[in-house]
């Protein structure tokens, strides 16, 4: 078997970095505040008119916010695996970025592994395949020795 | 200025799974509403459709596809789409329209055919829409986001397993009366706690399901109204407010919520905002209703609106329900007609069967789900992408 290329299932939403993978947002230049997914046209703050935003790598370290899994496989879009696993979702709270942002736990983690409020830290995994490249997202994994 | 509307009329088609067009359930419930209000197709000034996005066309086009329907008669016409706040917002639109002096008597229809399981987004790759990214990149199911909420509130106010399942036992005992609702069936909490677990830690029976059905309302000028009724029900509010900036509670269908880095969070989430609004505009408060329609799309969300309708403060939803205050003959009963726990949801007709549920409620009409001595009664909703939906209703 061929090795295949790695491509994000979203582009332009993370960085490929396997080490320490990031997610892309961006700060806006008048007021400060943070996006993601990205946004670069007009700031949402209704108080600022801005529109000028720098890029910036989102914390990639949080807490978790709630959890919670998938028993049953979601609808298309979602390319389920067959026969397919039970996967957990995680709601993360970024403390710098003040923000929450949603994800998948990390393969083989469960809702018995997790508690509100563990530290969990940003990794890509695939999340489907065609014959020439592997599609990867980013996910959430608790942080090794940090208190369950 | 009064902003006082009158309800004349109000009409249901049973919900179901009955695999028949949208258009027959909307038709359905609208002559039904007409016959209610005596009042004849052929005087509506304006019909106000709640679209739906399943069903082509025809659904994105409502109010014209019922006004065919019902036999082109030159009304004017608006379709409304605002997801599961859609009825709210032709209600709302019909509201406007006569406060506006420019029509007396209007119809509002709302109308689903829903396939079976999840709702799914449409079809097609849209790597821009939040809808369709949610479920292609992480598998982001609506019980997904019902359930993250759920496990918070189990977390923060010690909510247990048992409540969450009671509110469907609750609901299961009203809706067993209601020749509308599509389960009508008594649960105990054990089958309830029993049933398969969808997204941890809801169960199936903790999550509505979503079904066929359609519901209509015939709302006139104070003016128009009394000339055929004494007393008419009447619409105090309808809040349909959006969030506030920054708004920071995990909302369908984002996959990250806005930033309080530089912005503080409101003071009030979104839910609670929209109660308010409506109680302010309403010009009333929650020691005055006599019962609430909330939207139980997770029985864990009904005991968050408990909160949110101040009936209770923030953690308590769960004592509320236990002292049997949310029953019927309890202090403020919520979900008189079995909510979407008996239900399933009907997207665009929902918000309006809530308002069907109260004017029965209200005018004596409810069988032997019936709230005594009902006087004010509000329902409860969010429609995602930011859609309040919140109406209050006197006699």
């Amino acid at each position: 078997m061929s090795e295949k290329n790695t491509v994000a299932a979203r582009e332009g939403w993370y960085t490929l970095d396997a080490e320490q993978p990031r997610l892309m947002g961006s700060q806006c230049t008048s007021c400060k505040t943070f996006y993601f997914p990205k946004y670069e046209s007009f700031c949402r703050n209704p108080a600022c008119d801005s529109e000028t935003f720098d890029e910036v790598k989102l914390s990639h370290r949080g807490k978790i916010w709630s959890y919670t899994n998938a028993a049953y496989p979601p609808p298309p879009p979602f390319v389920a695996d067959d026969p397919y696993e039970p996967f957990a979702v995680a709601a993360v709270e970024l403390e710098k970025e003040r923000i929450v942002v949603l994800g998948q736990l990390a393969s083989g983690v469960t809702v018995d592994d997790v508690s509100i409020g563990d530290d969990v830290e940003l990794v890509l995994q695939s999340l489907y395949e065609d014959d020439e490249n592997d599609y990867v997202v980013w996910k959430w994994r608790p942080v090794s020795g940090a208190a369950t | 200025m009064s902003h006082q509307v009158a309800i004349l009329g109000v009409g249901m088609h049973p919900w179901g799974k009955w695999g028949r067009n949208f258009v027959d359930y909307g038709v359905k419930a609208a002559r039904d509403a007409l016959a209610d209000a005596g009042v004849p197709w052929a005087d509506i000034d304006f019909v106000a459709g709640a679209n739906t996005m399943r069903c082509g066309y025809p659904g994105y086009v409502s109010g014209a596809t019922f006004a065919q329907a019902l036999g082109w008669s030159g009304a004017r016409i608006a379709s409304c789409y605002a997801a599961c706040a859609s009825g709210s917002q032709a209600l709302d639109t019909a509201r406007a329209q006569i406060l506006a002096g420019l029509a007396d008597v209007v119809l509002v229809v709302g109308a689903d055919t829903t396939p079976k399981g999840f709702l799914a987004p449409q079809k097609g790759d849209r790597p821009d829409d939040p809808d369709w990214l949610r479920f292609r990149l992480h598998g982001a199911t609506n019980p997904v986001y019902f359930a993250l909420h759920a496990r918070r509130r189990i977390e923060l106010y010690g909510t247990t397993d048992e409540d969450i399942a009671e509110v469907r036992v609750k609901n299961g005992k009203n809706g067993l009366h209601n020749p509308y609702a599509r389960y009508r069936k008594e649960f105990t909490l054990e089958e309830v706690l029993e049933s398969p677990v969808v997204s941890d830690p809801l169960r199936l029976y903790e999550i509505c399901a979503t079904s066929d059905g359609g519901a209509a309302i015939v709302v006139a000028s104070m003016d128009y109204a009394k000339r055929l009724q004494k007393k008419p029900v009447t619409i105090e509010a309808i809040s349909t407010i959006t969030p506030t900036f920054p708004s920071t509670q995990l909302e369908m269908p984002d996959l990250a919520t806005d930033s309080a880095a530089s912005v503080p969070a409101p003071e009030m989430n979104f839910q609670p905002a929209i109660i308010s609004a409506a109680y302010s505009e309403a010009g009333i408060g929650p020691d005055d209703l006599s019962l609430a329609e909330v939207y139980d799309l997770s029985t864990s969300m009904e005991l968050d609106w408990y909160e949110s309708l101040q009936l209770c403060p923030a953690g308590d939803g769960q004592k509320l329900l236990r002292d049997g205050d949310t029953y019927i003959g309890g202090r403020i009963p919520v979900n008189a007609s079995g909510g979407l726990s008996c239900f399933g949801e009907a997207v665009p007709a929902q918000a309006l069967a809530q308002v069907c549920e109260l004017t029965w409620q209200l005018r004596g009409e409810a069988g032997e789900r019936q709230v005594e001595n009902a006087t004010h009664g509000i329902t409860a909703n969010v429609g995602l992408f930011g859609h309040g939906s919140s109406v209050i209703v006197k006699r």
